[in-house]
């Protein structure tokens, strides 16, 4: 690991000014940028800690919604999403306890990992990601692999999640790292149907639009009988071939639709 | 460089470190308590699991400096006040659920931290738990009989493979 200089700010707008230094970076639950560090792939000047941020952590229920502070463990989401069940077994499920205790809402959606869980849930929940400037839609959000709306230096402070009528997360796990191989996330609410799937597209997390046209009429496994999923654009890699997580993305949409509470 | 303070195994101790130093190296080199082991570096093994204020960690993936002003416990502060084995290093002994020990820091601190949440947890709750603790020894069923076992239960009818 290249050396950096480290800060630890106890509200959001300490955190903001440290961030305005050059090439500061925010450290979530470090699951995932310090592994990069190590293998020296990102060289930040300063990492700015989140983790002693009261204002972004925890979870509460607010307007027929849930709001998750971007500084929330997995562990503490799988323990207090009770109100949106499918948020929480999502949660419960990413990596392990240790990587639970640390790993935070806003590391996952700022990454963006192409393999990750937590972007499924928020696009397909339509969720809301508020940052320490703006509000962002998940629509807007995801932009490709790794990409996010975010700019230089915004820091994700909440996530807003509208609670659906039924929802399910499937996820078909790369045995190795337990990252999702293929997840789909499907969520039903009184305007529509949304799903939304991870680990599959060379574009990262993307809406499956005819299944949620076909779920919308009829919420049922068989609605997405008829459907193909091209394996163009999938990725491909020595865990499985493009065609075959096209095939995954169906099997788990339909088990998904099944599951759905 | 900064000071960092935090308790590890009940004693206070203090040292100067990098904002790079990882806090499994500050435990392993500064304070020389090398029974937390260090057997990946992609966040995946377990092997270097402590509790920081009572909950698991991957002491590789956390910077020191995250845990200044902690509550820190590492292998080294299982054993009973007497020297003798806890119930968990006991069990692990008693039904063999080590072969070249390597793994084995990671799994009973992985062990307690499940069985302090959950007294009595089912054989399947047992293997998710350790889902992050790689052995690459036993083939795992002896490490879940230990566990198992020290949680009171009987263990006679799980199977020995
Ligand atoms: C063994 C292992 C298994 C895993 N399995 C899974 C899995 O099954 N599913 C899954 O989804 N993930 C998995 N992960 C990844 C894990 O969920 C990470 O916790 C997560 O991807 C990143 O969150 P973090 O808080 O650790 O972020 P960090 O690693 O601290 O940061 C990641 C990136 O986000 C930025 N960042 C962090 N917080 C914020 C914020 N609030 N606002 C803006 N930018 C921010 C950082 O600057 C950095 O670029 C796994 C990780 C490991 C090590
Ligand atoms: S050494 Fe920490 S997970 Fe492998
Ligand atoms: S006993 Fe050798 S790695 Fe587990």
């Amino acid at each position: 690991m290249y050396n950096f200089d480290f800060e630890k700010p106890s509200t959001i707008a300490d955190a903001v000014s440290a961030m305005a230094a050059e090439e500061a970076q925010a450290l979530g639950g470090g699951q995932t940028l310090i592994p990069t560090l190590k293998q020296r792939l990102a060289s930040p000047s300063k990492l700015v800690s989140l983790s002693g941020i009261a204002e972004m952590k925890g979870v509460c229920e607010a307007d027929g919604g849930i709001s998750v502070g971007g500084a929330t463990t997995h562990a503490t989401v799988a323990a207090e999403a009770g109100a949106y069940p499918a948020l929480a077994a999502l949660a419960s499920n990413i990596g392990d306890p240790a990587v639970r205790n640390r790993g935070t809402i806003g590391g996952s959606l700022a990454n963006n990992d192409p393999a990750a869980c937590y972007p499924s849930a928020a696009l397909a929940s339509g969720a809301t990601i508020e940052t320490n400037s703006r509000e962002i839609a998940a629509d807007d959000y995801f932009q490709g692999m790794f990409t996010t709306a975010l700019e230089e230096g915004e820091i994700i402070t909440n996530v807003r999640f509208p609670i659906p009528e039924a929802a399910s997360y499937q996820k078909f796990e790369q045995p190795a790292s337990r990252f999702a191989m293929v997840g789909v996330f499907v969520a039903k609410y009184v305007d529509g149907v949304r799903v939304a799937v991870t680990g599959a597209s060379e574009d990262g997390v993307f809406r499956w639009t005819e299944a949620e046209e076909a779920l919308s009429g009829n919420f049922s496994a068989d609605a997405v009988e008829g459907l193909s999923v091209s394996g163009d654009g999938m990725i491909s890699d020595l865990h499985g071939s493009g065609d075959y997580r096209a095939h995954l993305v169906k099997v788990l949409t339909k088990r998904a639709v099944a599951a759905a509470s | 460089m900064a000071n960092i303070t935090m308790t590890v195994n009940g004693k206070s101790v203090s040292g100067e470190v990098e904002g790079r130093t990882l806090l499994v190296d500050f435990l392993r080199t500064d304070l020389r308590l090398t029974g937390t082991h260090v057997g990946c570096d992609t966040s995946q093994c377990g092997a270097c699991t402590v509790h920081v204020d009572g909950i698991a960690v991957k002491s590789c993936t956390m910077l020191a400096a995250e845990a200044d002003g902690a509550d820190v416990s590492t292998i080294e502060g299982q054993a009973n006040a007497d020297g003798s084995l806890s119930a968990i290093q006991a069990a692990f002994q008693e039904h063999h659920g080590l072969q070249c020990g390597f793994c084995t820091p990671g799994m009973v601190m992985a062990a307690a931290d499940l069985l302090k949440k959950n007294a009595k947890p089912t054989e399947a709750e047992v293997r998710h738990h350790l889902e992050g603790n790689i052995c690459r020894c036993t083939g795992y069923h002896n490490i879940v009989k230990a566990i198992m076992a020290a949680s009171g239960q009987d263990v006679s009818q799980l199977a020995a493979e």
